[in-house]
């Protein structure tokens, strides 16, 4: 039993190549390879804050510690200039980098292993081609015993199955392109869907609401609580802008999500929310009616209006007129005005995460490209001011009770 | 500028007299004689003056209309021209105290003020030393000269044994008269002459010499510096409601619950003007709101389509005008290698970080009004054109704004300001201009197309040249009414005047269009459009951004076809001197000639221009980084080399110089205003991104090459256009790709590298 | 009324309690350094300390501030007795139109308080929230790494 366990565990290492030469790869392969690097999102685990595109060495924080991306560029001595395809397609789709070692699931191979080989082959040509960066490897910080790696083997065993995606006749092939990209390059799942204590997404929770960076990431299932329900054309224009008029804007770990798939196929993005839609169900007809009734409200222009509070002696409600109301009421349209409210998915949600992340820290502006901010409140609202203006906001904008341990969520986010 | 009303000059003595008997000192009488002004309507000679007097002694002779000194010793100076942040005030006293021979802080300078100062017509185009400064120089060189006279009378020593210091005349004997014991009513009321004896630079003390500025330490400790600090008793706060876009029209508006709002006291409307006046600023913002919400406007769909924007302009009517042709006979036989290229530039803000703001008062049947304008004489004419007041009843005072790098909503918040104000007399009224209203209605650097084409000879010349830039006026300023949007906006519906090219050599579109390098055979020419999609005026440096933009950009084109380095092509076909010399010392401090080679992400370029082909010469080397994956570009170093003439205040020089590089970074690297078919879209920091600190190079050196005894040559403008273009080169020489159309954004600059 | 403590001092205040804390300062307490810029929280103008934290004035309603410690460049010296932050700022010349400039102050005062051995890095990354037009930006990080050095030696500004 221990032998065949070592058997599974042990992994040979696969020879080091001499670096290829860019030029002997075509040149369609790696535009196509480019496509689907920005479907994988890859360049936002790769890329360190400040630091250079694919260099590795951003923290990715786990319930175990915290993992350092690698460098994925060609480099010979700290990428992957050295790996041979075999060895790119192994780690894709086995977990198990070029010398055999176990890699931990926070590259989710768990999803990587759907893929075709020919969507391998040009991502493999990609990533060789992109200029050799030399940036060593950010040891891990994991407590004994996870740092030691022949264990991922064990958690293989439990929940990782290895295999290509096997389309499903009873969909179209839009649905099933849509399906293999959401659940193999995309790894929508890694971050959408809840998981169990070991850190493996639970299969019967699909696209269920998880967490990811400190943020949470919305239940796109049949559970979704969007106030307006999602449909295939709304997806599609929410992935290819980053925003939408009835949905708010992508930010968070969402937000480079969406500025990677802004460069690829319409088709992709068609196939995506066909099948994300598809997951999501059918909206029940109140949720639909409340919608239309948001939809025309939305609809209006409140240009201009005046943030007059109701509610005056509600801290919660002063609050809001006093410190939200001129940008969430100023008419300004979306991406860079602020939403109105009742359309906030931060405020209905199934977790009041985000909610309390953006009132702290706002959305700060990052480089000078055009991106919604907003000023954070950390130092100016105390606990106390900050449930009452969620409980406002809660009972007005969504008329839902407020979250369970909305204290716990307030603490953790200080 | 049109003739001002005959009572205009004893006006504005009387103020001026009632202004300083305060001061219980000697009242010296002066005349402010019409001027034109300096920027945009070249440089008439007053009536009547024979000779040429130096710098704005032309429209303004008599001395004491610069320099006044009281009996006690105290000297204050005079200048038309304004603080915007530039440092002017500073450099303006230098010069005072050094040809005055008074220590700088027995000086007191008094700025642009309809009732006090020279009409000296805008603070723009880089004139102030030029025209400020060369006046007050030989204003303060010959009121020395006078003083030595009379104290050589009184002491009855020679005048040339004489000599001026701080503030005293001393005799060889050691005998001392000060100033303010030889000061006499009358005795500077004399005009200007011709030639002034000047100081010998190299026995300067006080010029040529970096001074801290007088307003940093006021700026830095919360003093009150800025219109927007002004607080006068009874002041009002007033918001004003502007149109969702151009033309709209108020077709309803419901105030009445706006009426009833707390420290509301009125409500102004006159045709599409509308605006709110509270008792405190809050309220007036709330109640600004609350109008906006109840009122309802018809818009029209009038603004081109912005993806289409350069092709939407060059299909315009313009007028042609061949401002330069060497020589008229037909180019030589066709050379060796030929390019064509063609570069635009978007619509760019000025979006100074505070919104415009005036503050006004009527009383006593004379409209005083406080406003960050960059030309108080032009702003109380259409003012006064507005409100149908004689211009004698209009008093405008300039008081700094935010950083003024145009023709900004400065002039239109006075406008503001004097329309609310004249319906509330007695009461002060402050507008404050929000944000989004700053963005949406300041008047943009205008969006512009050049098309250049050359060719070379077999040694690697240029042997012809042919260059045409399209473009709008650079200047909608007032003067006329009707340049206000309060003009424009009440029920009178005053027209904007008729959009108008500046004429060369300073011209506007066309700006530095016309090369300064030698070539044996050049055309360039000038279409002006006269229909303006956009609100469109003066942006710092007009066409001189874009014109010297192309043309550096061009050249190292040319030079890359002749596979000559960029710097040394440029000394091949320059001849002046003093560029020469310039673009030698920028190449030397950057160290171009051991540059790192270009390509593999990492690149050095290089742009040289003289502003105006009059002002400045500039040049600047860059390096940067180029990031293959997003196209991102990170400046890392940048070396300049300046010539102003004489130099007065190096540092200041130097803060000028590293601003307009790095406002022009943000301008090249970021900006476009952007616009649907009805409205302005970028209204606030998100929409209208622009410089930030993680962008900053990690040096920036200004080299001045010094030119003791030249006349001033002013430098606020001189390094925007070079520094784009040793943008620009610096990008085609790390990547290969070279963009000619601005921004160069990293969403283009990736898409030109590709995968 | 409301309560303000500013600089040191408490203020009463008869402004709406929803009224931006900017606008008490400029108006009723007539501090002229914080700045309007932009009222949404996005340029800086307006920064000032509010226990010890930069905070944009502009969007911050003064019923937030019971109790709390406000501070703005008028309380970290004056034209006379200028603080070091302020004489870092006079010595390097950091400034052109100079309204960018009390916020800029403040916001390096708030992390200079927090870390007096801040990297460069540092210092561009936290000024990366304010803006300014006149491109003064070589000259305000050069002031704010005098401003370390000077307050090393100085007795540290009242906050
Ligand atoms: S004025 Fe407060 S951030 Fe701009
Ligand atoms: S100095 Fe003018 S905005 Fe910064």
């Amino acid at each position: 039993m221990i032998a065949a366990f070592l058997a599974f565990a042990w992994r040979s290492a696969v020879e080091p190549i001499e670096p290829p030469a860019a030029s002997g790869f075509d040149r369609s392969l790696i535009r196509h390879g480019a496509e689907l690097a920005a479907l994988g999102d890859c360049s936002a685990c790769h890329t360190a804050r400040e630091g250079r595109v694919f260099a590795g060495g951003r923290p990715i924080g786990t319930p175990f510690g915290t993992i350092y991306s690698t460098n994925i560029t060609p480099d010979p001595s700290t990428g992957i200039g050295r790996w041979s395809q075999v060895a790119f397609t192994r780690a894709m789709r086995e977990g198990v980098d070029r010398n055999g070692r176990h890699l931990y699931p926070a590259f989710p191979y768990d999803h990587f292993t759907l893929i075709s080989d020919a969507d391998i082959k040009a991502l493999y040509a990609y990533l060789m081609t992109r200029q050799p960066i030399q940036a060593p490897a950010h040891a891990n910080e994991l407590p004994f015993p996870l740092n030691v790696r022949p264990l991922l083997a064990g958690w293989k065993l439990l929940f990782f199955r290895e295999g290509r995606y096997r389309a499903d006749s009873g969909h179209d092939s839009t649905w099933n392109r849509g399906a293999y990209l959401a659940a193999g390059l995309a790894h929508c799942g890694a971050c959408h869907t809840p998981r169990n204590r070991l850190g493996a997404e639970k299969d019967n929770r699909l696209f269920g609401g998880g967490d990811s960076e400190n943020w949470h990431a919305y239940a796109i299932n049949t559970e979704s609580q969007s106030p307006v329900p999602w449909d295939a054309s709304a997806l599609q224009f929410y992935l290819r802008n980053g925003w939408h008029a009835l949905h708010g804007v992508a930010r968070g770990p969402m937000a480079p999500v969406v500025e990677n798939l802004a460069g690829v196929p319409e088709t992709d993005l068609v196939a995506i929310a066909a099948y994300v839609v598809s997951v999501m169900g059918n909206p029940t007809p109140a949720r639909l009616q409340r919608a239309a009734g948001l939809t025309a409200t939305a609809s209006r222009n409140t240009a201009g209006s005046s943030p007059q509070s109701a509610l005056a002696n509600d801290v919660g409600a002063t609050i809001y007129a006093a410190a939200c109301a001129s940008c969430h009421e100023s008419g300004q349209p979306l991406p860079f005005g602020g939403i109105n409210l009742a359309l906030s998915i931060d405020v209905s949600g199934e977790e009041p995460t985000n909610l309390i992340h953006v009132v702290l820290d706002g959305l700060p502006a990052t480089g000078e490209v055009q991106i919604p901010i907003m000023p954070g409140f950390a130092s100016t609202l105390s606990d106390r001011q900050l449930l009452a203006l969620l409980t406002y906001l809660r009972a007005r904008f969504a008329g839902k009770p407020l979250w369970n341990d909305v204290g716990k969520s307030i603490g953790d986010a200080r | 500028m049109t003739a001002l009303l005959p009572n205009d000059t004893a006006s504005a003595h009387i103020s001026r007299r009632a202004v300083l008997q305060g001061a219980g000192a000697l009242i010296v009488s002066f005349t402010i004689s019409p001027a034109a002004s300096s920027q945009d309507k070249g440089r008439a000679k007053a009536a009547g003056t024979a000779v040429k007097l130096a710098g704005s002694l032309t429209n303004t002779p008599y001395l004491d209309a610069w320099i006044r000194i009281d009996a006690d010793g105290s000297v204050t100076a005079f200048t038309g021209k304004a603080e915007l942040g530039q440092g002017i005030k500073t450099a303006l006293l230098q010069i005072t105290a050094e040809e005055l021979e008074v220590p700088l802080d027995h000086l007191t300078l008094i700025t642009a003020d309809t009732a006090l100062t020279a009409n000296e017509g805008y603070t723009a185009g880089s004139h102030s030393m030029q025209d400020s400064g060369t006046a007050l120089r030989n204003a303060a060189a010959q009121a020395r000269e006078i003083l030595i006279g009379v104290a050589a009378s009184r002491m009855n020593v020679p005048a040339a044994q004489l000599k001026a210091a701080s503030g005293v005349v001393i005799a060889p004997s050691g005998a001392r008269l000060s100033y303010g014991e030889l000061v006499s009513p009358t005795l500077l009321h004399v005009q200007a002459q011709p030639v002034s004896k000047l100081k010998d630079p190299a026995s300067f003390r006080v010029m040529n010499r970096s001074q801290p500025r007088i307003d940093i330490p006021g700026k830095v400790t919360g003093g009150s510096v800025y219109v927007q600090d002004m607080r006068l008793p009874g002041m009002l706060h007033a918001r004003v409601v502007r149109p969702p876009s151009y033309g709209a029209q108020l077709a309803a508006v419901d105030s009445a619950a706006v009426e009833r709002m707390p420290g509301v006291m009125s409500i102004v409307r006159d045709g599409n003007f509308l605006a709110v006046v509270a008792e405190r600023e809050y309220q007036a913002i709330k109640a600004m709101r609350s109008l906006a919400a109840g009122s309802k406007w018809q818009e029209q769909s009038t603004l081109p389509k912005q993806a289409e924007l350069a092709a939407t302009l060059s299909g315009l009517p313009s007028q042609e005008f061949r401002i330069f042709e060497k020589p008229e006979s037909s180019p030589p036989d066709a050379a060796a290698t030929a390019l064509e290229a063609t570069y635009t530039r978007p619509y760019v803000a000025h979006a100074s970080i505070g919104p415009s703001c005036a503050v006004a008062q009527l009383r006593d049947e004379t409209l005083t009004v406080w406003t960050h304008t960059q030309g108080v004489y032009p702003d109380r004419q259409a003012i006064a054109e507005m409100l149908s007041l004689p211009p004698d009843r209009v008093h405008c005072i300039h008081v700094q704004g935010s950083g003024c790098y145009g023709h900004n909503g400065a002039d239109d918040a006075a406008g503001d300001a004097a329309l609310i104000a004249s319906k509330m007399p007695g009461r002060p009224i402050r507008v404050q201009w929000m944000r989004e209203q700053e963005f949406a209605w300041e008047p943009f650097g205008p969006a512009m197309v050049a098309k250049a084409r050359a060719s070379l000879d077999s040694s690697g010349r240029i042997a012809d040249w042919e260059y045409g830039v399209w473009s709008n006026t650079h200047s909608m300023r007032p003067g006329p009414a009707g340049a206000l949007l309060a003009g424009q906006h009440m029920a009178l519906a005053l027209p904007p005047p008729a959009p108008k090219p500046l004429p060369q050599p300073e011209g506007g579109g066309d700006r530095n269009a016309i090369p300064l390098y030698a070539l044996p055979h050049a055309k360039v020419v000038h279409h002006f459009i006269p229909s303006m999609p956009l609100r469109v005026s003066a942006l710092r440096s007009l066409g001189g951004y874009m014109n010297v933009f192309s043309i550096e950009s061009f050249m190292d084109e040319l030079a890359l076809a002749a596979e000559t380095d960029p710097v040394a092509f440029r000394l091949k076909h320059l001849d002046d001197p003093r560029a020469r010399e310039v673009v030698t010392v920028a190449a030397d401090r950057f160290g171009w000639s051991g540059r790192q080679k270009g390509g593999s992400g990492r690149g050095c370029g290089f742009g040289f221009a003289r502003y105006k082909n009059l002002a400045a010469y500039c040049a600047i080397a860059m390096q940067l980084a180029v990031e293959h994956e997003t196209g991102r570009i990170r400046v890392e170093r940048i070396a300049a080399a300046v010539d102003t003439g004489q130099a007065v205040n190096p540092d200041g020089i130097r803060n000028q110089i590293e601003g307009g590089i790095l406002q022009s970074m943000s301008w090249t690297l970021y900006e476009a205003v952007s616009f649907d078919d009805t409205r302005i879209l970028c209204v606030d920091w998100s929409t209208y991104p622009i410089l930030r600190f993680g962008s900053v190079p990690n040096s920036l050196d200004v080299h001045i090459v010094e030119r003791p005894g030249q006349p001033f040559l002013g430098c606020g403008e001189a390094s925007q256009g070079p520094a784009s273009a040793a943008l620009a080169n610096a990008v085609a020489d790390a990547t290969g790709k070279r963009l000619r159309d601005l921004p160069l954004t990293a969403a283009r600059l990736k898409a030109a590298i590709g995968v | 009324m409301m309560e303000l403590k500013v600089n040191g001092r408490v203020h009463s205040v008869d402004a709406a309690p929803d009224t931006p804390l900017l606008y008490v300062l400029r108006d009723d307490l007539q501090l002229n350094a914080a700045k309007y810029g932009c009222g949404l929280g996005q340029c800086g103008a307006c920064t000032v300390i509010v226990d010890g934290e930069a905070v944009f004035s502009c969007v911050i309603p003064i019923l937030l501030l019971q109790g709390k410690e406000i501070t703005t460049v008028e309380g970290l010296g004056s034209i006379d007795q200028p603080g070091p932050m302020q004489r870092a700022f006079i010595e390097e010349q950091a400034a052109q139109c100079g309204y960018c400039i009390p916020g800029m102050m403040m916001r390096a005062q708030a992390l200079l308080q927090k870390n007096p051995l801040v990297s460069d890095e540092e210092i561009r990354r936290t000024l990366e929230q304010n803006l300014c037009r006149c491109g003064t930006h070589m000259r305000i990080l050069r002031a704010v790494r005098r401003a370390v050095q000077l307050m090393q030696v100085a007795t540290p500004a009242r906050t």
